[in-house]
């Protein structure tokens, strides 16, 4: 997993609520057994026709939004526990998801795949998305280490919270599993101790 | 286990179902780091989201279908672990068997690389859904790392309606409390009206605590969750079961026990429901008309179903019909559709689809008869898999179409790019069967 630096960047506004991992990925999609190449299907329904045209209203196919973030209404990635939304995002080259609120194991899967789901109040996703679609090359300033993120031009700056272990993850490109394998005598001991119960 | 400093703890995960979606890139993983699986015999594998509901004995025709099903048993194979696969006697959904072999038990620790893990919290079990990268976890430690949810109880009082089944409870449940009200949670469901009910009843309610949003929802074991144990392939015997009685016995809440939120509803208020929109929170009685106000979502979801706002539903034609999913594929969802369409026959308009949840649940079906009586109805009997829930294999709802659909999610194109999706409990899907339209069950039974 990259290491996840000081970011700089634009936002892409996707102002809709409850957006579920069949929008993010649609279940056709997760036939694949590795993890590359998902970016090309990320909302691949609400981005194109079934001949596969693009549809001109989606935010994606507008050519004046880009940027790292992706800025979406609250109870983002809700329904299917598939890790595959969390690949297509960033795949597609996403980094950061600003929301005003997350569906759990989306969130879960988001931190293990070095993207980070960055929580606002309602009142400041709104500001986000107002400044944003009124002016895409926004600016914005994403900083892990500090905790802290800002939209200089709309003045905003604010802190967020993360858990320190994944915070640490993230920074350093760790993953769990790494954590979990350097406990398994550990492991090992405590099924030996609760088969004695 | 133990916990992380500042950080989530640790977990051990006593039973771990893998199946062929979510598993490919973790077991690529173990590959990579040149390690085992940790503990195969806690390790159980079945194939069930991509394969098809007939001629299941033929090789798959979907290329890419073919190549993650052969993957899984090849994984299974190189890796040591047992696979519940095409042509096995207990091969289905992996919520289904868990449960029907007596795999799944109370005080258990279970996960798998499915939002509807939560199914197995119906024996009182800790159960929820991971992502592929916790499943390469769990294969390589037999641990994850979580942080604790808070605590939710759903109680549920009284007697349920003629015609009311615990699909419409949890239906109407999660349309008071909504498709994000329980996130950050682990819920409880208790109270009379969720006691009265069968495991098999209980397992379609718990099965969509995940649509609320919480990590899992579970039930206190009690005598009926013992007597459904009792006898079952995995389950303690003789001696041991009775030991093992004693000790789920003890895993019920504390009668001083605090939650963070609870709620309780009367079964009274409960109807059959069915939902109008794309979420599994927008649900209404099959009596009531479309909401006219709603969230922020209500016009885009409503524009996608074709549904005007005020406008009631019943009558309204629909020509597909879904029995099955983890939610209401179980035998005595099968009986209750059989019950309804029982010397009548299926509308002309409709075509339907009944798919079994386990070679186990289709050998029961047909010893008791309901092949019979569903063929005499005009309908087929199919084989077990997910199939139309999420439309992998190629039984999925054309582009326009309604569907009234057993299973637990209705989001946009869900079963099929275009297809409008309508949640709803067995008795149902066959009044809907039956008629062609949506239909009250409660005048046909």
């Amino acid at each position: 997993m990259e290491k996840f630096a000081l970011l700089h960047t634009t936002c892409v506004p996707l102002p809709v609520e409850d957006i579920d991992t069949d929008q993010i990925i649609p279940a056709r999609f997760l036939k694949a057994t590795t993890r590359e190449g998902f970016g090309d299907n990320l909302f691949r329904d609400w981005r194109y026709y079934p001949d596969n045209t693009p549809k001109p209203d989606f935010v994606l196919n507008n050519k004046t939004f880009s940027g790292r973030v992706l800025v979406a209404g609250r109870n983002f990635g809700c329904g299917s526990s598939r890790e595959h939304a969390a690949w297509a995002l960033y795949d597609y080259g996403f980094r950061v998801v600003i929301s005003s609120f997350f569906a759990d194991i989306f969130r879960g899967n988001a931190l293990n795949n070095g993207l980070l789901p960055l929580i606002v109040s309602d009142e400041i996703l709104s500001r986000i998305l107002e400044g944003v679609q009124a002016d895409p090359e926004t600016e914005i300033i994403v900083d892990l280490e500090n905790q802290e993120f800002s939209l200089p031009a709309l003045g905003i700056k604010e802190t967020f919270e993360i858990n320190a272990y994944k915070k640490t993850c993230l920074l350093n490109g760790f993953d769990d599993i790494d954590y979990l394998l350097s406990r398994r005598d550990k492991i090992a001991a405590f099924e030996e101790k609760r088969a004695t119960i | 286990m133990e916990s992380v400093q500042d950080g989530p703890q640790i977990i051990y995960i006593d039973k771990h179902f893998i199946h062929e979606v979510t598993t490919p890139q973790a077991f690529d993983g173990l590959r990579k780091r040149g390690i085992p699986v940790f503990r195969t015999q806690h390790t159980v594998a079945t194939v069930d989201h991509n394969i098809p509901t007939k001629d299941q004995h033929l090789p798959i025709r979907e290329a890419l279908s073919r190549h993650q099903v052969e993957t899984l048993i090849r994984n299974c194979e190189e890796f040591g672990i047992e696979l519940y696969g095409l042509g096995h006697p207990s091969q289905g959904i992996v919520h289904v068997i868990g449960p029907e072999l007596g795999i799944t038990q109370p005080g258990m620790t279970i996960v798998c690389g499915d939002s509807h893990t939560s199914t197995h919290g119906a024996f009182g079990a800790v159960a929820f859904g991971i992502g592929t990268s916790e499943v390469e976890q769990v294969l390589a430690t037999q641990c994850i790392l979580q942080t604790k949810p808070k605590r939710m109880r759903i109680n549920v009082e009284g007697t349920l309606g003629k015609g009311v089944t615990s699909k419409d409870i949890i239906l109407y449940i999660i349309s008071r409390i909504s498709a994000s009200g329980g996130t950050g949670y682990f819920v409880e469901f208790a109270g009379s009206a969720i006691r009265s009910l069968s495991m098999e009843a209980r397992m379609s309610i718990c099965n969509m605590s995940i649509e609320m949003g919480a990590r899992g929802g579970a039930i206190a074991p009690d005598e009926i969750t013992f007597e459904y144990i009792k006898g079952r392939r995995f389950a303690p015997k003789g001696e041991d079961f009775d030991k093992a009685v004693a000790y789920w016995k003890s895993l019920c809440t504390d009668e001083e026990a605090v939650f963070d939120k609870e709620f309780t509803f009367d079964a009274a208020d409960i109807a059959p429901m069915i939902t109008y929109g794309t979420n599994p929170g927008m649900g209404i009685k099959i009596d009531q008309p479309v909401p006219e106000k709603g969230e922020s979502g209500l016009d885009k979801s409503l524009a996608y179903m074709g549904f005007e706002k005020g406008e009631s539903l019943i009558g309204k034609p629909v020509n597909y019909v879904f029995l099955g999913s983890c939610t209401n594929s179980r035998i005595e969802d099968l009986r209750m559709f059989c019950s309804v369409v029982k010397g009548k026959h299926k509308a002309d308009n409709v075509t339907a689809w009944i798919v079994p949840g386990s070679k186990q649940v289709e050998r029961q079906a047909k010893e008791e008869g309901l092949d019979r009586v569903l063929a005499e109805a005009g309908f087929e009997l199919r084989e077990p898999g997910c199939s139309a829930c999420l439309g992998m294999n190629e039984d999925k709802i054309p582009a326009g179409e309604y569907c009234i659909s057993t299973s637990n999610r209705n989001f946009e194109g869900r079963q099929g790019p275009g297809a409008r999706t309508l949640l709803a409990s067995p008795l149902t899907a066959a009044a809907v069967a039956i008629s062609g339209k949506i239909s009250d069950v409660r005048e046909l039974i």
